[in-house]
């Protein structure tokens, strides 16, 4: 077993909530002096009592703060690649803005060996009329390389960026995709020991995503640590050995990455949902649910249920479901009306819509379902815009590998169809006698 | 790739990281390690600020020469202002020098945490590069300035005697309290936006506390030392004594003005060393 390179301890972050507001006036702080200089003290204290135990955090706990991160421990191993997975809010990125000294602790801490370097967003600080070669130097700089170190691998920044031609126009000439090649090659480049990676793929097209992933892959071949957070499970799982899953700045789940997905996947089928209202329904539940496993998957069945709440009388219930990518393209979309009528529902009367969907033509990543309540008879559709996100977990369609968001989202029944030239024997004849 | 720096070397650094501490510590060796960073943040901000301008550099110069003008024409000229006998043009701008200096580093570095927020939320490096770099960046401006000046005074049949070796000195003295003020003042922005609307009115105000268009003779002697705890008072005087060879009253200004400073600078490192801790979170 290789040795441990980074050890958190109990690592906790409190927001107080309202402090992140864009900015204090003098007057808001003046006119509260005595009441905040009496909190701020009582804060400091507690700050500093770095031994302060559970019952210590709880007191201080009041509505207006929230525990971004609540005692979180781990161990990472030189060269393991951990995966962080977790819902929006579950304090993935406060972890990784802690371990890349970003911000500090409320309490805990963490050791870390080696340098880290981090890769929180592409083109930290790029500026728009600087050229591209200058761009270089300066992202370089502030992602904390040497000049010495980007000169020796000038070259070979631009060529994995494709933009040897514009390497000394200004940025801002540039298109979005150029831009973010740029950025991402200065970043891939960083080679510090540990490397900290928070959902930097987003960016880019597919092409240049799966360019990205395979220097991730390399990376992790040459010993390094890296940390990865991602919402994109696919790339998530081609990356990763190991992984942790946070949910309201708990780790919940811990091991190898494959069984943290899974889990993570069929519960984010069972999630709560909270209620949604439009001017004539309250939606109380959405829900996608795999008929057969735990987990969606490509080409298996999956209902869709949606519970309303009729707010008023409505002569003729409708709904609409709509299916998108992450990047709300929509794919599908499916009408009850189409399907069957249903009967008038009083007000306060609670019901369900839903379908059941044979193969589920989707690949592996993350949906959302957009959803429209209709009274048909009042011709007013009121849409409740895209409520329900679900993830369709990678499957090897055609029975051989996974197929990831390379493939697109949609799954193909497929069969290969092959017409290889028969091969005759007077041709065989005729190119012997011209060989001879 | 490169196999040798993927190997773990044995001596790698140990860091901890913890809540915040009350009385940090400034890392002046960590800051050192930095200076590259520094180098190219001054360097940005020198690059492109006369991009898509018609004169260019040639803004570094305009602006300190018809503040010339302007104060040769009303104070020297119709206020008779006295210049302890010196051609009131030459006795201003060596003034205005360390003065463009001073007030562009001032208003610079105190929006230089504010207006570098993209990077404090998505990077580490020690915060201090930030408003430090910010004040550097006036300092090309100046020395362009200064040629300027010399120029001036040869023209006016003036000769800067053998005091000129103390300039650095006060070109030093004079960064010293821009940042002492712009560390301050950056890091209460952070906090407090009022401070944006302060900046203005505050370099105003000073440019009248600082013997600028007047010489600090007409201080009365016994407020001379009150007077001198504006450490500008004593960069501007410090200036004139350099370069002309002739100040109406330097002496003790000058320890009271350099003490000022060094007490304002020492506060302001730590004093934003406190307030970075937190910086992210409430930018």
């Amino acid at each position: 077993m290789s040795e441990i390179v980074i050890r958190a301890e109990g690592l906790s972050k409190r927001y107080t909530l309202g402090q992140r507001e864009r900015y204090t006036l003098l007057r808001d702080v003046i006119s509260e002096a005595a009441s905040v200089s009496l909190s701020r003290l009582r804060n400091s204290l507690s700050r500093t009592d770095r031994n302060g135990s559970a019952a210590g955090q709880n007191k201080s706990d009041g509505p207006e703060t929230i525990w971004a991160l609540n005692d979180a421990s781990f161990e990472i191993r030189q060269g393991e690649i951990v995966g962080i997975i977790g819902p929006n809010g579950a304090g993935k990125s406060t972890l990784v803005k802690i371990l890349s000294r970003i911000t500090k602790p409320t309490k805990g801490y963490v050791e870390i060996e080696g340098r880290v370097g981090s890769l929180l967003e592409v083109g930290t600080g790029f500026h728009p009329e600087l050229s591209g070669r200058e761009n270089i130097y300066l992202n370089a700089a502030i992602l904390g390389m040497r000049k010495l170190e980007v000169a020796r691998k000038f070259d070979e920044i631009v060529s994995f960026a494709e933009i040897e031609k514009f390497i000394d126009t200004p940025v801002k000439r540039y298109s979005s995709g150029m831009y973010v090649r740029l950025a991402f090659a200065v970043a891939a480049h960083l080679e510090t020991e540990i490397l900290v990676i928070d959902e930097i793929l987003a960016v880019g097209d597919a092409q240049f995503q799966k360019k990205c992933l395979s220097k991730l892959r390399q990376v992790g071949t040459e010993g390094r640590t890296i940390l990865f957070v991602s919402h994109n499970m696919a790339a998530v799982r081609g990356v990763c050995e190991t992984g942790f899953e946070l949910n309201q700045g708990r780790i919940v789940a811990k091991g190898e990455i494959n069984c943290v997905i899974d889990r993570y996947l069929a519960q984010m089928i069972t999630r709560t949902f909270i209620d949604v209202e439009t001017p004539s329904f309250i939606i109380n539940d959405v829900s996608v649910n795999p008929l057969n496993s735990d987990v969606i998957k490509t080409f298996e069945s999956v209902e869709i249920k949606v519970v309303l709440t009729a707010k008023r009388d409505i002569g003729d219930p409708g709904m609409y479901v709509g299916i998108l990518t992450s990047e709300n393209a929509r794919i599908a979309g499916i009408d009850f009306k189409d399907f069957a009528s249903v009967p008038p529902i009083k007000v306060g009367e609670r019901f369900e819509l839903g379908f059941l969907i044979d193969e589920l033509p989707l690949l592996g990543g993350t949906y959302q379902l957009e959803i429209h309540v209709k009274d048909v008879s009042r011709h007013k559709i009121e849409r409740v815009g895209n409520v329900f996100q679900f993830e369709v977990a990678e499957t090897s369609v055609y029975g051989g590998r996974k197929l990831d968001a390379w493939f697109g989202s949609v799954g193909l029944k497929a069969t290969a169809v092959q017409k290889l030239p028969s091969v005759t024997s007077e041709m065989v004849q005729s190119v012997e006698s011209q060989v001879s | 790739m490169d196999v040798l720096n993927s190997q773990p070397t044995p001596s790698l650094p140990l860091l901890r990281i913890e809540p915040s501490h009350r009385w940090p510590s400034i890392d002046f060796r960590e800051l050192w390690e930095y200076r590259e960073l520094l180098y190219f943040l001054t360097w940005r901000d020198i690059k492109i600020r006369y991009k898509q301008t018609v004169l260019g550099a040639a803004w570094a110069i305009i602006q300190p020469v018809f503040m010339m003008i302007v104060f040769s024409l009303f104070f020297g000229k119709l206020a008779k202002v006295p210049s302890d006998g010196i051609p009131y043009p030459v006795f201003a701008f060596c003034a205005l020098l360390p003065w463009q200096l001073f007030a562009h580093a001032v208003s610079e570095s105190s929006n230089s945490v504010v207006g570098n927020q993209h990077l404090i939320t998505k990077v580490y490096f020690p915060r201090l590069v930030i408003p430090i770099a910010s004040v550097l960046t006036g300092f090309i401006d100046f020395l362009v300035s200064l040629v300027v000046l010399i120029g001036l005074i040869l023209w006016f049949g003036l000769v800067p005697g053998w005091r000129i070796i103390a300039l650095p000195g006060f070109i030093l003295l004079a960064i010293c309290t821009a940042l002492a003020v712009g560390l301050w003042l950056s890091a209460l922005s952070v906090q407090y936006r009022d401070v944006r609307y302060l900046i203005g009115f505050l370099v105003q105000f000073w440019l009248f506390a600082t013997p600028v268009a007047y010489p600090s003779s007409i201080i009365p002697q016994q407020w001379r030392a009150v007077y001198a705890l504006n450490p500008m008072a004593g960069v501007v005087e410090g200036f004139r004594w350099a370069l002309l060879g002739r100040s109406s009253a330097l002496g003790s200004m000058l320890w009271v003005s350099a003490s000022v400073v060094l007490i304002t600078l020492l506060g302001g490192f730590y004093y934003f060393r406190r307030m970075e801790q937190e910086f992210a979170d409430i930018v």
